[in-house]
């Protein structure tokens, strides 16, 4: 005889008679938590009680309670048994009944099937098929960005100004201690690297230069732009994606209101007004971080300060301001644009927004190998 | 308050609100074994609201509510966890996890609460999509499948640990009569074949007509419970012209004269 615990108060048990009429006697509470106990016992003991032609009684008539986990049980110990000799069931009250029966449906029951995917050649044509449309629509958000920011440029009393304003604050103003931090540390590490190596030659005084010129051509804009990708530009996927899930795009369609103009427009004057801000501010919090260790090398705030001076030109300053600008309009569409290409689901979003920041952060080291090239010809 | 035996959820002067803001004062009723309870009232009445206090999503500024004979504004730890797995939980909207099929949504609190094998915990699932009619799509995702359907598999779900009480938010909300009266039919089966109890959050007169046995009505200028019983018997024979009116579903303004 076996016994196993069931819900506290109550026991499930069973014992197998062999004989010319082999039978499985269940009695008690067959609940989920004796099935825990009972499901690899009590079949092992089944097994071992039928023999080709035996046909076992599988006598449930003792069974005072029968959950959807114990009708499982009962619909294993069936299938094993009729798989050799045969199995008969006995004494099933209603509820047992009612609990097998779905169990005894699905053995008819045919899957349906989704939608797979093809074999290779079909496949090969889907992604060529997913690129097209990629490509396709990225065309068209250019295009219908770059008439929305035309259109706001020819009548700027249209633009939502209140809106570009929040996101500029949100993405500008808020971001000050996070791009203060990493300019700071930039222009710290910068300094104290260079200086390490300019040393020996007492060239220590040229780190100014090195510092001030890296910063405001290249790692100023490059630094701030990446932050505001992971910052501004994911927050702006998440926010349009959830608005394509709850339809709430599909809500301003049908007001009669573009998605472009209503939702991109802001985000993008708002990411092409703060780039350049956030940029010449992390510029000369960078400045200072280089400043207070040279500060340490011996070298006097006002003779670092000359120094820069002397080395930056407005060309530098120009450039930078000018990247900064294409990056920030980089950022804020890219994260648009992967906003208003969210499927359906809370996945979708969150493969939106990681897209909106991979996306964004390679067409910002591209843009920059770009420039560089081009500032290059261009004696900039 | 004297409650009868077979209350499996008892609910004592229940205040609930948010900080200063109170929604319902001093509800008391009882939900009995087996039975078809319904949650009605008019839109902000605090029906949804209700519902998440008695699965303890929301504490509420005073009073007790009792599921099968645990305090679920005290429990805490084990005991709390052990009673969750008594109650299952249909959402609105549903609530399936987008990145599992249907089989491994019904799975989850089976691997989550039991030592099953495998085998068995597939063969649970399995049956419990076959019960709300949607074995033959146990591989599909949610996305995949209609409204109606995520609802069901939804119900499945509630289902897979066997619970005494399965609460249902909207069942039938957004769906078409003929998925609606499917619901209620399978409802209806859940209660009388496997011995459940349901409580639900409706707002479909049809639905509540053909299957609850009882019905509460949550007014929300009183702050409290204007009518509790049968509600084919409180559509004819209620006092209040607001319950009759409701139920009749009859526009508001009609009130003036009866009142």
């Amino acid at each position: 005889m076996g016994s196993t615990a069931a819900e506290p108060g109550h026991t499930f048990e069973y014992d197998a008679t062999d004989g010319a009429e082999p039978r499985l006697r269940l009695w008690g509470r067959l609940d989920i938590r004796a099935v825990e106990q009972a499901w690899t016992p009590l079949r092992e003991r089944a097994r071992a009680l039928a023999g080709p032609g035996h046909e076992v009684v599988l006598d449930v008539s003792g069974l005072e309670y029968c959950d959807g986990a114990g009708a499982a049980l009962l619909h294993a110990l069936e299938q094993d048994l009729r798989r050799t000799g045969g199995v008969r069931l006995e004494g099933a009250a209603r509820l047992v009944q009612e609990q097998l029966g779905p169990y005894r449906e699905l053995d008819e029951v045919e899957p349906a099937r989704a939608a797979r995917p093809g074999g290779l050649g079909s496949r090969a044509l889907d992604a060529v098929d997913r690129v097209g449309r990629a490509a396709h629509q990225q065309l068209s958000f250019i295009g219908e960005l770059a008439l929305a920011l035309g259109s706001a440029l020819r009548h700027p009393r249209r633009v939502r100004w209140g809106d570009t304003l929040r996101v500029a604050e949100v993405a500008g103003f808020r971001a000050l201690p996070i791009v203060s931090l990493i300019a700071f540390l930039l222009g710290v590490i910068l300094a104290f690297q260079s200086a390490i190596a300019m040393r020996p030659f007492g060239a220590e005084i040229f780190v100014a230069n090195l510092v001030a010129i890296s910063l405001f051509r290249e790692l100023g804009p490059l630094m701030m732009a990446i932050l505001l990708a992971g910052r501004s530009g994911a927050a702006f996927a998440a926010e349009i994606g959830t608005m394509k899930v709850n339809e709430e795009v599909n809500a301003l369609t049908t007001m009669g209101l573009d998605p472009v103009r209503f939702l991109v427009v802001p985000k993008v004057l708002a990411g092409i007004l703060v780039a350049p801000l956030l940029a010449l501010y992390a510029n000369m919090i960078g400045l200072f971080g280089g400043a207070l260790v040279m500060q340490g090398f011996g070298v006097p705030w006002t003779t670092y300060f000359n120094q820069v001076t002397m080395a930056l030109s407005l060309s530098d300053l120009w450039s930078g301001l000018f990247k900064a600008v294409v990056f920030g309009l980089l950022v804020a569409s890219v994260g648009c644009l992967r906003g208003l290409q969210t499927g359906s689901g809370a996945a979708a979003v969150g493969l939106s927004t990681t897209s909106a920041v991979v996306t964004a952060i390679i067409l910002i080291v591209v843009f920059d190998g770009v420039f560089a090239v081009l500032f290059y010809y261009l004696g900039v | 308050m004297d409650a009868p035996e077979d209350a499996v959820i008892r609910v004592e002067g229940l205040t609930m609100g948010f900080d200063d803001f109170v929604l319902m004062r001093d509800l008391d009723f009882v939900v009995r074994r087996g039975e078809i309870f319904a949650i009605l009232g008019g839109s902000g009445s605090g029906k949804s609201t209700l519902l998440k206090h008695m699965i303890g999503l929301y504490t509420p500024l005073a009073g007790q509510i009792r599921v099968a004979g645990v305090d679920i504004t005290q429990a805490e730890g084990a005991a709390r966890e052990a009673m969750l797995q008594r109650v299952g939980v249909m959402y609105q909207m549903g609530a399936l996890f987008g990145s599992m099929t249907l089989l491994e949504n019904v799975r989850l609190p089976l691997e989550v609460h039991t030592q099953l094998p495998r085998e068995a915990m597939d063969a649970i699932a399995r049956a419990r999509l076959q019960l709300v009619g949607l074995g033959a799509f146990a591989d599909f995702l949610p996305a995949q499948i209609s409204g109606g359907m995520q609802k069901r598999a939804a119900i499945a779900r509630a289902m897979a640990l066997d619970p005494e009480v399965l609460f249902l938010d909207e069942p039938s909300a957004g769906l078409d009569p003929i998925t609606s009266a499917g619901l209620d039919r399978l409802i209806r089966r859940l209660a009388r074949s496997l011995d459940m109890t349901i409580v639900m959050v409706t707002h479909e007169l049809n639905s509540i007509f053909a299957i609850a046995d009882r019905v509460i009505m949550l007014d929300k200028e009183s702050q409290s419970i204007v009518a509790d019983g049968d509600p084919v018997a409180l559509r004819e024979h209620s006092q209040h012209p607001w319950v009759r009116h409701f139920l009749q579903a009859q526009p508001e303004q009609s009130d003036e004269g009866a009142a």
